[in-house]
């Protein structure tokens, strides 16, 4: 069981660089996540710590050493991989237990790892079978259980549910989640989906374009975002971004939203934006569930406004309501009773007291 | 600058003990990939680049001062500068009626064949294709034995069918009233009967390739072509040709090079008779340069072949990237 | 157009046009495709049927003016003469001996080169990679006559005389087998994706342990595919023991029969069938039993490795 640090982390592929230094610290037992949009960088980051990728710069170390020129099988680690890698030609006990095999360890030893692993796993009465005859989900399985009977310092996952149909996805990523919590390694996890991301980890990685955009908790991300980037990238439907305009007004601040509709600042906030007044570029951001019909909410800073929706697509439990303001498509969570319909017009009301106010770097203010 | 970061704020240690130069470098991955590809790059390079070579030197060569009267246009020319110009064993053969002889036949020979050879290929992978499939396997396994018996044992075979005085072939045609026909005897027929057993031998492969492609063509473009209103003929002229091109292409050029350098089945069949008429390249090489021991004269012949193999290498080349970024 | 119709034809089922029966044209169609099939294996089947007819038959019946169709008494005897032959079983022994050595060379030397093609890089690998290719190009008529000269070279530096002895085949028959295996290889390599090498590494598996315990087991189809072509190729080949070898003890099989048993104008026709025979068996019943094997590794070729 150990940490792991990156210092400085850069990939550069000819010109490219791919990562473009990182610095992050794991911690004991933490599960991390890496997540952002392919080609940002994360699983370069990931196979630079399992060793599989030189690096350019920087350091990595593990459990306080340098593993830098360490090659992997030296590392103790453990990879999950996206097609599993599981080795056609060995059953599922052979599979697990090639690592130790190869280490020469004894081989009641390695009996007594395969079974707890294959207890933990639940995956008993597949020993004998070859990848072939197993389901996706199994495979999944077996493929963890390759990682836990070398009982590693650190297990790396890259991207093992994206093989899956949506329903097991779900399933084995509980089922992950579990098995962290029974054997506790230390885990860098790599996914492009936000959900996994958001469900799995006790810290977030964003990454984009081979940088880390926002480290924190899922909650933390979610609620306080601190670019423009972590804002769109979490929460599902995404964030509504529009072009505003923010104004002195007699009674504090207001942002004009297009030349019909304007919308005052909450109190709370006219002192952290007084500075930007004026400014170019700036952009609100609400996310979809603040934007709810008029009937359902009222209270403060909750502002109401009358617009011809696009489209609507019914939820059950709730509508998701479609419409175009200064040229943005916009999207709003309404009761499945607002009586919304395509084309038609609906009173909806914006909670600016969950606002973003982001300024034309993309830094969230 | 990282080095700095290190000490100030994390709780790294840097592994003290680094392995020598000379091991690391024994280590690395690509000196290893390298070690284990030294065998085929020994190999590549002594056995087949350098021979090819040396045959350009060797056909630069005279074999004795008796060849040179006959070969050298430069006798005007001081011996010391005449006998070091190159290409001397070239003047000689373009002189020689035989050499002509050759090169016509070696060019009607590799044509006609590789154009039988895919016709009758892509007629009979039809067929295969046409049968259920549960039958295909059989036929195709029939099939392609002509192309697994060695080809000198089944010129062998067709020289007995040939014979002379014994042929099978001339009792059925006499059984039907018709001469006798001078299989290896006469120069056209001659040339017929090395064609004909090259194509026994080559279109299998035209058959199995071909088959393999058909089968890669998905149904669902079949059964669109029908909605369109394409009929049989249309389907095969506008689906099935257009799907096939790369390796119908890829074949035919594989067997353009097959057939031209071929040995076997002209060396066994006919010898290269009657009167030098079946010659190919290499048959009339191995008779000049090992038969005949004039070695710098052999390699000067086989080594026209090289520019349409080399052609053909280039498209061959061409078809196959194409296919594998296809793929 | 198709749309209407069928539209109208919905509500209409009526039929306009006497269509013939699509059933009754795929019958006639499969009947076609026999018929000419049948005439297609006639041809391609009748030299090796002639030479198992040819040798049951005594010389007296080869030479008498009966229908060379049909066997009137048939006779073990020219198998029972030729497996008696000492030079007819040392050819056998030759070729069995060349072909064994030279699947072996070519395994040991195209594996491990294809796995460094396909998946660990150096300098120059993918320039290789395509010399590779191209090499199983040249064909073995180009080479035969510098390679005589260059062995006869090679004994007068060396004295090591390598011409006339049936090992000289190791030497030159990997010229011919080697390119293509190692091109089949790659292919194959090529196919086992990237994250099984990887895994491999991770649970610490050396380069060498990775090719030996991963990629050989996996591989092991195009590696069966690559072995058989080898063996034909090398129990086929005829020009280079034909230019390289001569005394009768050192010839191959192919060679053997068609010069020793063919000596001058009389042509012991019963025998020259039964040698020829039993020497494409081999081929054939591998062919017979690894046949899918066989067709892979031949259409392998077309294929970017």
């Amino acid at each position: 069981m150990a940490g792991v640090t990156l210092r400085n982390i850069v990939k550069r592929y000819g010109d490219v660089e791919a990562v473009r230094g990182i610095n992050l610290d794991i911690a004991d037992e933490e599960f991390v996540v890496l997540v952002g949009p392919s080609g940002c960088g994360k699983s370069t980051t990931l196979r630079m710590i399992a060793g599989l990728e030189d690096i350019s710069d920087g350091d990595i170390a593990i459990d306080g050493d340098v593993v830098n020129d360490v090659p992997p099988k030296d590392r103790d680690i453990a990879m999950v991989f996206q097609n599993y890698a599981l080795y056609p030609h060995m059953t599922v006990a052979e599979n697990m237990s090639f690592g130790l095999r190869l280490k020469r360890y004894p081989k009641a030893e390695i009996k007594a790892r395969v079974d707890e692993a294959a207890r933990i796993l639940d995956i008993r009465e597949l020993l004998d079978r070859k990848p072939k005859a197993l389901s996706g989900g199994q495979r999944q399985r077996v493929a963890m259980g390759r990682a836990i009977v070398r009982n590693p310092k650190v297990f790396l996952f890259d991207e093992p549910l994206s093989n899956l149909d949506a329903k097991l996805r779900v399933q084995m990523r509980t089922e992950i989640k579990k098995v962290h919590l029974k054997v506790r390694t230390t885990t860098v996890y790599v996914t492009h989906d936000q959900v996994e991301a958001m469900t799995l980890a006790d810290r977030v990685v964003v990454m984009n374009h081979g940088r880390i955009e926002q480290i924190g908790p899922p909650n933390e991300l979610y609620h306080h975002p601190r670019t423009r980037f972590v804002a769109g990238f979490i929460g599902s439907p995404a964030m509504n971004f529009i072009p505003v305009q923010l104004e002195q007004a007699s009674g504090g601040l207001t942002m004009r939203l297009s030349d019909t509709i304007a919308m005052p600042v909450p109190a709370a906030r006219t002192e952290r934006y007084k500075a930007h007044v004026g400014q170019s570029g700036l952009v609100l951001g609400v996310r979809p569930e603040h934007i709810t019909d008029a009937q359902s909410a009222s209270g403060a800073n909750i502002v109401p406004f009358d617009i011809r929706l696009d489209v609507i697509e019914p939820m059950g439990n709730e509508t998701l309501v479609y419409f175009t303001l200064s040229g943005e498509t916009m999207c709003g969570r309404v009761s499945p009773e607002a009586g919304a319909a395509d084309g038609e017009p609906l009173k909806l009301a914006a909670n600016l007291n969950h606002m973003h106010l982001i300024d034309a770097k993309g830094e969230v203010l | 600058m990282a080095d700095a970061v290190l000490t100030s704020s994390s709780p790294v240690r840097r592994a003290t003990a680094r392995p020598g130069a000379i091991r690391r470098f024994f280590q690395r991955k690509s000196t290893i990939a390298f070690l284990m590809a030294l065998p085929l790059i020994l190999l590549i390079f002594g056995l087949v680049i350098y021979p090819a070579f040396y045959a350009i030197y060797l056909s630069m060569l005279r074999k004795s001062m008796t060849s040179i009267a006959w070969m050298r246009n430069c006798s005007w020319l001081p011996d010391a500068i005449c006998t070091r110009i190159p290409f001397g064993n070239m003047q000689f053969l373009f002189t020689r009626e035989t050499f002509w002889m050759v090169v016509y036949q070696s060019c009607l020979f590799a044509i006609t064949a590789v154009i039988f050879k895919a016709i009758f290929g892509f007629i009979i992978a039809h067929f295969v294709h046409n049968i259920p499939a549960k039958g295909q396997r059989k036929w195709r396994g029939m099939l392609l034995i002509p192309w697994v018996i060695p080809p000198a044992m089944s010129t062998l075979a067709w020289l007995w069918l040939f014979d002379p005085s014994y042929s099978a072939f001339n009792y059925i045609l006499s059984g039907m009233g018709f001469g006798r026909i001078p299989w290896t005897g006469d120069a056209s027929w001659a040339r017929f009967s090395v064609i004909l057993v090259n194509i026994w031998v080559g279109a299998p492969f035209f058959m199995i390739m071909y088959l393999a492609a058909l089968k890669s063509v998905p149904d669902q473009l079949y059964e669109a072509a029908e909605i369109d209103g394409a009929n049989w003929w249309q389907r095969i002229w506008y689906v099935t040709l257009p799907m096939m091109r790369n390796i119908i292409a890829i074949t035919a050029l594989f067997s353009t090079i097959v057939t031209f350098a071929n040995f076997d089945i002209v060396r066994v069949l006919t010898a290269g008779g009657p009167l030098d008429q079946t010659h190919l390249f290499a048959t009339w090489a191995f008779r000049l340069g090992i038969e005949g021991g004039d070695i710098p004269l052999g390699a000067s012949v086989s080594l026209f072949m090289v520019p349409i193999l080399a052609v053909a290498a280039v498209f061959i080349l061409r078809d196959i990237n194409q296919r594998g970024n296809e793929a | 157009m198709t749309a209407a119709a069928m539209a109208s034809d919905k509500s209409a089922p009526t039929r306009k046009v006497q269509y013939g029966s699509m059933s009754r044209d795929r019958a006639w169609a499969l009947r076609w495709s026999y018929f000419f099939l049948v005439i297609f294996a006639a041809f391609f089947l009748l030299p090796p049927i002639y030479m198992f007819i040819t040798s049951l038959k005594t010389s007296a019946e080869i030479s008498a003016a009966t229908n060379p169709w049909w066997v009137y008494n048939p006779t073990l005897s020219n198998y029972a003469e030729l497996l008696t032959k000492p030079e007819y079983l040392t050819f056998f022994k030759n070729s069995v001996i060349v072909s064994v050595f030279v699947v072996t060379i070519t395994m040991l030397i195209s594996i491990p080169a294809a796995f460094a093609l396909s998946r660990m890089r150096f300098w120059g690998s993918a320039t290789l990679a395509t010399g590779v290719f191209l090499t199983y190009l040249v064909p073995d008529t180009l080479l035969f006559i510098p390679m005589f000269k260059m062995f006869a070279v090679f004994h007068e530096i060396t004295g090591i005389q390598l011409l006339n002895r049936w090992w000289v085949l190791l030497v030159v028959y990997p010229t011919l087998t080697v390119p293509f295996c190692t091109w089949i290889m790659i292919g194959y390599f090529a196919s086992i994706p990237k994250e099984l090498d990887e895994a491999a590494i991770i649970d610490g598996a050396s380069w060498f342990q990775t090719l030996t315990r991963i990629f050989v087991p996996v591989a092991l189809p195009g590696i069966i595919a690559a072995t058989i072509f080898a063996f034909t190729v090398s129990w086929a080949q005829f020009l280079y023991p034909l230019a390289f070898t001569t005394s009768v003890d050192q010839l191959v099989l192919p060679v053997g029969i068609i010069t020793t048993l063919i000596r001058g104008d009389v042509f012991a026709w019963g025998q020259i069938m039964t040698g020829a025979l039993l020497g494409a068996l081999p081929p054939l019943i591998i062919y017979a039993f690894l046949m899918d094997y066989y067709i892979a590794g031949l259409t392998a070729g077309a294929t970017k490795g």
